[in-house]
């Protein structure tokens, strides 16, 4: 589907040092941050988690899928299910609980899904993603169309989450561990025959994989990843809804991947970052006389993808790249 | 189920059906013979669905307004063509599923600076807004019929157009090969441009003729694209035929289901497609 070309796998030394840079200012902010931007940074980073989960599948192995949501939101509507109306549960249950829920969903979908190529495998996995909507949205037991309340953060004994900085932190080490964890994969055995899926998947079934097997594998794991920031999305915002599940979701989800850059996971963190600021900006802007411009943020949101797509179709870290090489001299 | 009320329901499942053909068969149509995914084809029935609304308001009438309305929606689809879609055909899938998500984004918003966020009805018009008694108390309405057969003239049209005529045989020799088409010397981007005015010009229609009992609501376009994928899923991507049967196919699943099985119709067309591509990973009719 994508060209290896549009890849950027291995980071360039200046993209690692802005990289690091990023890494440093995360780990100061919630000391000079106030509250709402603690936790706006929380989210972000939450979407990072998300973003990543879908980088594997879209960045490395090549396979759009346009119902990511779904494994995202199931795993905050576990939270809501297991977490009782007046006392906190424990998070060291729940969240193996929801993320195995939604790699559990992943591998069942993804057993029809990965027999798909190309066009079939976005249509399909949307439609999929689609039906899960529908039945939480159709069905009041559920929750219904208007979602569920968690009304208290998981309790994991030795932290306290309902302190806003504790929980920072904590996503913040989620999201560590993930890059770390999808980094290493990436380099692994298994992460070069998905690169290769991605490249040329015929060439990959001559030389004896079982591309079917790889497939459904990164599409699980894809899954379970994704539950562990839809878990992180639903205690950090006492709320889950179909929404969280839906179609935009997803397709946000690929803008991210996208705009940052694919196949290298830091990129999909900074499309995260950069997709949810753009999008609190353009919800922001002022009134300018009679026309709210804040309100009509649609407008701006598609104007602002079809910019990307039309003009950074490497991304946010492959224009830095450009931009600093054509600094340094001459490399490319 | 008495004998009067399984004919209401298959009217309707054949009606939804043809309804959802002619908004899939465009889809297909774009996909098969330019290779391009569009998510905003659910926009274009929501548009179609304004236009009935304000159209018909101006002319006092619904059919001026669908024939003024397909008019304008054959304009608007060459120009989008001409504009942003051209440039696309040879990019990746991933690219254009972004810029077709980010016109929905741009349609809605213009959906809502002109004409609100309200919800807004289309009568019937007065010759077709009898019904056809059936027993004492079941009756079917006559616009239902008037909506199926505009479907099918349409439907047959298509079919006309694509199999017997000049520019059929040039469509399909596009959809076929593309370099040796252009190199007969035929225009395969005026060719192109046409398929995409068609698409569009379907897919609004379908809208303006729907608009007087679905009513019109802001993103009513986003249901109907779902379903649509799923028809053409179904059907096998590029394949007119396909989308036909598909789309009856759904149609029946989706109205029976949702008299026999309320609890769980709206997982019931999921259901049917999944059990279709365990059979043929392609589609029914893979071209």
């Amino acid at each position: 589907m994508s060209s290896p070309k549009a890849n950027l796998e291995a980071l360039p030394r200046s993209v690692q040092f802005v990289l690091a840079l990023g890494a440093v200012a995360l780990l100061a902010f919630p000391f000079v941050g106030t509250d709402f931007y603690t936790q706006m940074v929380t989210r972000m980073m939450i979407l990072g988690i998300f973003a990543m989960s879908l980088d594997l599948l879209q960045g490395v192995t090549g396979l759009v899928s346009l119902g990511h949501a779904a494994y995202f939101g199931l795993a905050g509507y576990v939270l809501a299910f297991v977490t009782p109306q007046g006392e906190a549960v424990s998070l060291w249950w729940t969240l193996p609980a929801a993320v195995l829920a939604s790699g559990l969903a992943a591998l069942v979908i993804g057993f029809f899904v990965v027999r798909t190529h190309g066009i079939y495998f976005i249509m399909v996995t949307m439609a999929f993603a689609q039906m899960i909507f529908y039945l939480f949205f159709d069905n009041k037991a559920l929750g219904g169309s208007d979602g569920l309340y968690i009304n208290f953060k998981p309790d994991a004994t030795v932290f306290d989450l309902e302190n806003k900085r504790v929980f920072y932190y904590f996503t913040l080490a989620c999201l560590a561990g993930v890059y770390a964890f999808l980094r290493r994969l990436l380099w692994s055995p298994f992460g070069r025959a998905l690169a290769g899926i991605r490249v040329n998947e015929h060439r990959m079934r001559a030389m004896g994989f079982g591309t079917f097997g790889y497939k459904l594998t990164a599409f699980t794991l894809a899954g379970a990843l994704a539950g562990l920031a839809g878990y992180l999305w639903g205690a950090q915002t006492g709320f889950v809804n179909p929404e969280l599940m839906g179609f935009h979701m997803s397709a946000h989800a690929i803008m991210m991947v996208i705009l940052g850059g694919m196949g290298n996971f830091a990129g999909a963190i900074v499309g995260a970052f950069t997709f949810e600021y753009v999008l609190h900006a353009v919800k922001d802007l002022p009134a300018i006389g009679a026309f709210n411009t804040g309100k009509h943020w649609q407008l701006w949101m598609g104007l602002f993808i079809v910019g990307v797509v039309v003009l950074a179709p490497r991304g946010l870290l492959g224009l830095v790249e450009r931009f600093l090489n054509r600094k340094e001299g001459r490399d490319e | 189920m008495d004998f009067a009320n399984l004919l209401i329901q298959i009217l309707n499942s054949v009606q939804y059906g043809l309804l959802l053909f002619m908004l899939a068969a465009g889809l297909t149509l774009i996909f098969g013979i330019m290779g391009v995914v569009n998510l905003a084809h659910g926009s274009f029935y929501m548009l179609g669905a304004y236009l009935a609304y304000s159209l018909s308001g101006l002319f006092g009438s619904l059919t001026l307004a669908i024939l003024g309305g397909a008019a304008l929606s054959v304009l608007f689809g060459l120009l989008l063509e001409r504009l942003l879609f051209r440039h696309f055909y040879q990019r990746d899938h991933l690219d254009q599923v972004l810029l077709t998500f980010g016109l929905i984004y741009i349609f809605e918003e213009l959906r809502s600076m002109l004409w609100g966020d309200d919800v807004h009805g289309v009568p019937i018009p007065d010759f077709l807004s009898a019904s056809i008694p059936l027993t004492d108390n079941l009756s079917y309405p006559v616009y239902r019929l008037f909506m199926s057969g505009v479907c099918i003239v349409l439907a047959i049209g298509l079919y006309l157009l694509i199999s017997k005529t000049r520019l059929g045989m040039k469509i399909r020799a596009g959809a076929f090969n593309r370099d040796m088409t252009e190199s007969l010397g035929i225009n395969i981007k005026l060719i192109h441009a046409i398929v995409f005015a068609i698409g569009v010009a379907l897919a609004t229609v379908a809208g303006m003729v729907a608009a007087p009992i679905s009513s019109v609501y802001p993103n009513m376009g986003s249901q109907v694209l779902i379903m649509c994928f799923v028809v053409v899923v179904i059907g096998g991507i590029g394949s007119v035929r396909g989308a036909l049967i598909a789309a009856l196919l759904v149609g029946l699943v989706d109205t029976f289901g949702k008299v026999l099985l309320p609890q769980v119709s709206g997982m019931l067309v999921y259901v049917l497609m999944a059990a279709v591509l365990l059979w043929k990973p392609e589609g029914l009719f893979k071209q």
